[in-house]
């Protein structure tokens, strides 16, 4: 259990110490929810810090990629007897005042995603000033250093969208299609940005993540549109989900791939129905965020040399799908 | 008016002197109308500028998007037109599918029991709502955007309690599905194009709804709850049995489409459907439903559900630039508005002085 996530991860971060905290994660076990009571710490490695520490993010509720991020910090919370506070808003000003909350009521640390740097930056530095350490996970690669954030635990969205996209490419891929399903996030349209870069010809198409149907009559009508289409490119696994339907049911022949994982695209995967994910581990991002603020609270450590850790991208397909499914279906990977 | 009823004997000095409109005008004035002429104006256009868009097989792509929202929307017309609304329309759908899965999933119960059990649930909600709205006199508007909240929050909240996730656990091999898949969610091919067999359960509801609101008692009820409550209670009418049964009926409609799609996409995501809502109610709106109650009909929502389908189908049909999509659809919808309401003005124009 321990060697295929540190092999990756190494194969990803390039950073020694990254490498050592996520085989720590392993050891001390990779089921979050089996057991609820207690925040002593789990294995050896536990210690009763009796920090508590703050993760505020931009989820939109009922998103299972969300999910994971949290399994991740709740069980590095738990080895390290760590109170963690959750809170969430996908607005910008709200999750500024989210932060702010979580400066007033003096958390020893704060975990935060920069989907909107710009509008966060006042909130952090404000953290900074209460000398309450930050740092960034999961968005906000490019600017966590200016608003002042100590780390940084993600994926390159634009690098994960350029591998992608020169993956297909190789694969024979002439006309993409990229399937932006929340209009306006910075994230997203990096990815497509990056796949585009890869792949010229790919066009970009909006739909409502929210409606399963009216995402599937959008791709079913978008492909009887232009034929041509010969890949689909989905950021999230629901969405992928969808996708295979308007193929099944347009009678096209596009293969798709789509960013991120979740049981059901994992299985996917492996019945050959998706070609692969590009996965940006976010177990490993909510895991890392929490315990490096530990690191930095309890020992003065610095993870990543000044530079971002990268959680992805990492590919999951045919090849590696066997090794990857159980822990998809244990809503750590 | 109150003048005509005080003084009987004016009364046949009155029809005498009644415009009588003439076939074309009594046409043009019913509430469908407008909106039929909104949706065959857009219909050319999509057909002009989106080669696409041609095809048998598009129209039922269309047909099909149209009445995952329509089916609803035949509920929630009526409900407007009984002088309610109902924000709570689009989680409920949502709710339906959640308690369904997760219900049969942890106790691995045969699925139809959990249909049945999620169709109580479901009207339980749409009775609770009808209840608080009739009991309290508080704006539906505000009761409904009570229930919506809370269900919005119950979804994610006991989903993620049940399953440990937000979504719920694949259920397509489960005991019972494939009947159920084939009542709610399956398909078949005619000729060239595939059918979705919710296009046939909309135009079923659209006519059981016409049927009722044109033809029976039940349908006069409606119509006077929503004109004037006050005075259909004085006539006799049960105004609030008739607002119960209408949330009932939203309630149900939602559970229907809640059961679509989760055997249509076998797992549900505890945080879709939010948002829906409004769709339902400007499908109503734009088929010539009032905002105020009392006028519309059953065919004028369906062609608004259509409208909408339409709409945002064939800007991707017809390759629009998708940044834009919401700015066209936004257009669209005004301009069915207005040739809506332009037709009708034309045809309650007075033409006799």
């Amino acid at each position: 259990m321990t060697l295929p996530r540190a092999r990756k991860s190494a194969k990803v971060a390039g950073v020694a110490t990254a490498v050592a905290l996520v085989a720590a994660a392993c050891s001390s076990g990779g089921a979050p929810s089996t057991s609820a009571g207690g925040t002593g710490g789990g294995g050896g490695a536990g210690d009763n810090s009796g920090y508590t520490f703050a993760m505020v993010t931009h989820e939109t509720p009922g998103d299972t990629f969300w999910d994971k991020i949290k399994a991740g910090a709740n069980q590095a919370a738990k080895n390290n007897g760590i109170t963690l506070k959750y809170s969430n808003d996908p607005e910008p000003s709200k999750q500024a005042t989210l932060i702010q909350n979580a400066v007033d009521s003096k958390v020893d640390g704060i975990a935060t995603t920069l989907a909107t740097p710009d509008a966060l930056a006042g909130a952090v530095k404000s953290a900074a000033s209460a000398n309450i350490p930050v740092v960034a996970f999961n968005s906000g690669i490019d600017q966590y250093q200016k608003v002042g954030a100590l780390m940084y635990f993600g994926s390159d969205e634009t690098l994960a969208g350029t591998t992608a996209g020169k993956r297909i490419t190789e694969a024979g891929a002439k006309k993409p299609l990229c399937v932006i399903q929340a209009a306006g996030s910075v994230a997203l349209e990096a990815r497509c940005a990056g796949v585009k870069s890869a792949a010229p010809a790919t066009e970009n198409i909006q739909v409502n993540g929210a409606d399963d149907p009216s995402v599937v009559s959008a791709l079913q009508a978008k492909l009887s549109q232009d034929k041509s289409i010969d890949y689909i490119v989905t950021l999230g696994a629901p969405i992928a989900l969808d996708a295979l339907k308007a193929i099944d049911q347009s009678g096209s022949s596009a293969k798709l791939i789509t960013f991120d994982l979740n049981q059901d695209a994992a299985q996917a995967i492996k019945d050959g129905k998706i070609q692969f994910s590009i996965d940006q581990q976010p177990y490993v991002q909510g895991y890392l965020a929490v315990q490096s603020l530990y690191l930095y609270k309890k020992n003065g450590n610095d993870i990543g040399g000044g530079k971002p850790v990268l959680t992805g991208p990492s590919f999951v397909d045919a090849k590696n799908i066997d090794a990857i499914l159980p822990f998809a279906k244990n809503n750590t990977r | 008016m109150s003048q005509t009823t005080q003084t009987p004997p004016a009364a046949p000095a009155e029809t005498s002197n009644r415009v009588t409109l003439g076939w074309s005008n009594r046409l043009l004035a019913r509430p469908e109308v407008g909106a039929l002429v909104a949706a065959v104006v857009i219909f050319v256009f999509f057909l002009a500028v989106a080669p696409a868009f041609r095809s048998p097989g598009s129209l039922f792509t269309v047909l099909y998007q149209s009445s995952t929202i329509g089916i609803v929307a035949v509920a929630v017309g009526m409900l407007m037109i009984g002088g309610e609304f109902d924000l709570s329309a689009g989680v409920i759908v949502t709710t339906a599918g959640l308690v369904n899965a997760m219900f049969c999933y942890q106790l691995g119960i045969n699925l139809w029991v959990g249909a049945l059990l999620s169709l109580a649930f479901s009207l339980a909600l749409g009775f609770l709502n009808g209840y608080l709205v009739v009991r309290t006199g508080i704006p539906s508007f505000l009761i409904t955007l009570g229930t919506f909240f809370v269900l919005q929050g119950a979804n994610l909240g006991v989903t993620k309690l049940v399953t440990g996730s937000v979504s719920t656990p694949n259920i397509n091999q489960m005991a019972g599905y494939s009947s159920l898949d084939a009542v709610f969610a399956s398909s078949f091919r005619v000729g060239t194009v595939t059918v979705e067999v919710t296009v046939l359960w909309w135009l079923l509801f659209v006519v059981l709804s016409a049927w009722i609101l044109q033809r029976t008692k039940v349908g006069n009820w409606i119509y006077a709850s929503g004109g004037n409550a006050d005075s259909a209670r004085a006539v006799g009418v049960p105004v609030r049995k008739v607002k119960i049964g209408l949330f009932m009926t939203v309630a149900f409609l939602g559970w229907f489409v809640g059961m679509h799609t989760l055997y249509k996409f076998d797992t549900l995501q505890a945080g879709n459907g939010i948002g829906n809502e409004f769709l339902y109610i400007i499908a109503a709106v734009v088929g010539g439903t009032l905002l105020t109650g009392g006028f519309g009909n059953a065919l004028g929502v369906a062609i608004g559900a259509f409208i909408f389908g339409m709409t945002s189908l064939g800007i991707v049909y017809a390759g629009w630039d998708p940044n834009w999509f919401r700015a066209f659809l936004g257009v669209m919808l005004l301009l069915a508005v207005m040739v809506n309401l332009y037709v009708k003005k034309l045809s309650t124009a007075r033409k006799v002085g």
